[in-house]
Order: structure tokens, then C-alpha cells, then sequence
């Protein structure tokens, strides 16, 4: 029988988008290192920018912005943890940013998949150095249930590199929270001198 | 609540105005032939009788040997529901008629059944993939896709 005539004809944007997709997963078979290059900074910090660090990381850490950003059911924890009850102002996290020009951390919370993978890399492109990203729950840390199927990306690590995992499926807020915590650890460690 | 119609009286007035359209029903559902599923839609959506101008969900399952495409049909006037079904044993290139000039809500269901299982809608007004991307190899929801 004669079926492709009852077939649509795809549309050039339909192309495109398929073309974005091909590329980013023949971009990213391969997992990015996490960025760990302030592990022995302390070394090789001198005194005049010691003093400097300190302001700039104490000023960084505690005015982190993070972006307004969901992807799936993790994306309520991280309302959650936004809400009074948890209350992340305590961490100078007042606002959730819209526009990634404005935002520091973006915590990935949810499933990823291929379709949607590029958005996020462009996103992600978007946002002003220095950045950070959270990745948050079984999905985002390496694909969790759906690591096999065949539309999930296998851990946003593929996508973007990632400073803070915070695993659980979803996580508690209170376990956001202690990631970000961390994230404040890490950021005071950082020089603004590149080595 | 929704009353479920008795499949087998249904099917006993499908094949009155169309006979040989039924091929067989119990008491959840009716299974009509593929090629009067157009007609026997129509008829239940037009006969003021049945009245099913809503289209609840529509569904395919794999049964390896063949496809089942399932119609949730309910009417809102007279507020009873029926499920719909018809086969399709064709595997390489499973086809049924499209169902959106009766009821609109079809357009996407069919779309993400072909997008998913493989199942070509005849006179379909836009039929390509929905969920994932165009070019994607295989229809991820089959049973031998690996």
C-alpha cells in the first residue's frame, strides 16, 4: 500500500531544529569534566589578591541569583525551597531571575531530554561569567530511570559542566539547600586571578 | 458519573446501518473493521441516539501480532461513554483512516500515535512528528524497538 503520499511534508523550521538536536548529541557522547580547577588555587594565591578574593567571593557567594528555570517534577522542590517555610532570602537567594543575563546559578531541576537539550545549552550560553550550575535530582545527575531511553540525555554533564550534584528522586528542599551551601564553599575557595 | 454503553448493543446497531462493520464487541467496547472506521464514526457522532461529540482520548497498543488503535468516545448531551477500537495487522506500514474531520481533538492523538507507534492516519491534514524530532530512526513505543 501506498502510504508516504498521507505523509506531511516537514517544514524547513522542522529541519532546523532536527539539525540542532543531531549536532548536540554527536557534540556530547562524551560526559564534561567537572570544573575542579579551585582545588589547588590555594597554592598559588599571592598575598595582594588573597584580600581581594575575599570581598569578591563573600560578595559572590552571598548574593547568588539563581535562575527561573524547570524542567520537571524536581522543579516544585525548588519552589519549594523558594517559598517561606524553607526560605532561601536567608542565602541572599531573593529572587529567582528570568532573564539568564542576570542570573548566576541555575539549578537544572528534572529530566532533560534531546529535544529539549539545546535550549538549555543556549540558556546556559546566555548567562554572564562567573556561573555555576546545580544539578538536581536522579535525572539531571545522569539520566536516573530513563538513562536508557532514547530521548533523555544521560546526565546534563553532556551538556554543560556541573559544579554541585544534589542526588534524590525528587530531592527535599532542605537538601537543595544544603547544595547550595556547598556551592557557597566552592565559590570561597575560587580566585579571581585565572592560574 | 459517565455511563458506559454495553458494547454488544452498540455493535448491534453499527452493523443495522452498516453491515459487516462490527467485527466483534463485548460489553467495554466495540471492534469495528479499519476500512468503515470513517463511516461507523460518523454514525455514532451524527445518530442522535449515541451523540458522541467528544472525543476523549484515542490510543494505539502494540500486540506484536497487530495494532490496536482505541477511541475513548463520551457524550457530553446524553452523558454516556464508549470505547472505540479497530485493528491493524499490516506491521510494516500499519494504516487507518484519520478520524479529524469528525472530531478536531484527534489532530494531535494521531500525530503522537505516529509519532510514537508508527501508525499512519489516511487523510491526516498534517501528519509528522509531534514529540520528538524530525528524522528520528524507529518508533520508540513499539514493542521491537530497542
Amino acid at each position: 500500500m501506498e502510504v508516504e503520499k498521507y505523509l506531511a511534508a516537514p517544514k524547513d523550521i522542522d529541519i532546523a531544529e532536527a539539525k540542532r538536536i543531531e549536532q548536540l548529541i554527536a557534540a556530547s557522547q562524551r560526559p564534561i569534566p567537572d570544573p575542579d580547577s579551585w582545588i589547588d588555587q590555594e597554592i598559588q594565591r599571592n598575598v595582594l589578591v588573597t584580600s581581594v578574593d575575599y570581598i569578591v567571593d563573600w560578595a559572590r557567594s552571598r548574593s547568588l541569583f539563581p535562575l527561573m528555570f524547570g524542567l520537571a517534577c524536581c522543579a516544585f522542590e525548588m519552589i519549594g525551597m523558594a517559598t517561606s517555610r524553607f526560605d532561601i532570602s536567608r542565602y541572599g537567594m531573593d529572587i529567582f531571575r528570568w532573564s539568564p543575563r542576570q542570573a548566576d546559578v541555575m539549578i537544572v531541576a528534572g529530566t532533560l531530554t534531546w529535544k529539549m537539550a539545546p535550549a538549555v545549552r543556549k540558556v546556559y550560553d546566555q548567562m554572564a561569567e562567573p556561573k555555576w550550575v546545580i544539578a538536581m535530582g536522579q535525572c539531571t545527575i545522569s539520566g536516573g530511570p530513563f538513562r536508557e531511553s532514547y530521548s533523555v540525555v544521560p546526565g546534563i554533564n553532556r551538556i554543560i559542566p556541573v559544579d554541585v550534584y544534589v542526588p534524590g528522586c525528587p530531592p527535599r528542599p532542605e537538601a537543595l539547600i544544603y547544595g547550595i551551601t556547598r556551592l557557597h564553599q566552592k565559590i570561597v575557595k575560587e580566585s579571581i586571578q585565572k592560574p | 458519573m459517565t455511563i458506559a454503553l454495553n458494547g454488544e448493543q452498540v455493535a448491534k446497531k453499527i452493523n443495522e446501518a452498516y453491515p459487516a462493520a462490527a467485527a466483534a464487541a463485548d460489553k467495554v467496547g466495540v471492534i469495528v473493521n479499519s476500512d468503515s472506521l470513517f463511516q461507523v464514526a460518523e454514525f455514532l457522532k451524527k445518530t442522535p441516539e449515541f451523540d458522541f461529540n467528544y472525543l476523549g482520548d484515542m490510543t494505539a497498543v502494540d500486540f506484536t501480532d497487530y495494532f490496536e488503535i482505541v477511541y475513548r468516545l463520551v457524550s457530553l448531551e446524553h452523558n454516556h461513554s464508549l470505547v472505540l477500537k479497530t485493528r491493524c495487522y499490516d506491521r510494516d506500514n500499519p494504516a487507518v483512516p484519520s478520524v479529524v474531520k469528525i472530531w478536531r481533538a484527534a489532530d494531535y492523538m494521531e500525530r503522537e500515535a505516529y509519532d510514537l507507534m508508527g501508525i499512519i492516519f489516511m487523510g491526516h491534514p498534517n501528519l509528522k512528528r509531534l514529540l520528538l524530532w524530525e528524522g528520528f530512526k524507529g518508533y520508540p513505543l513499539r514493542r521491537d524497538y530497542i
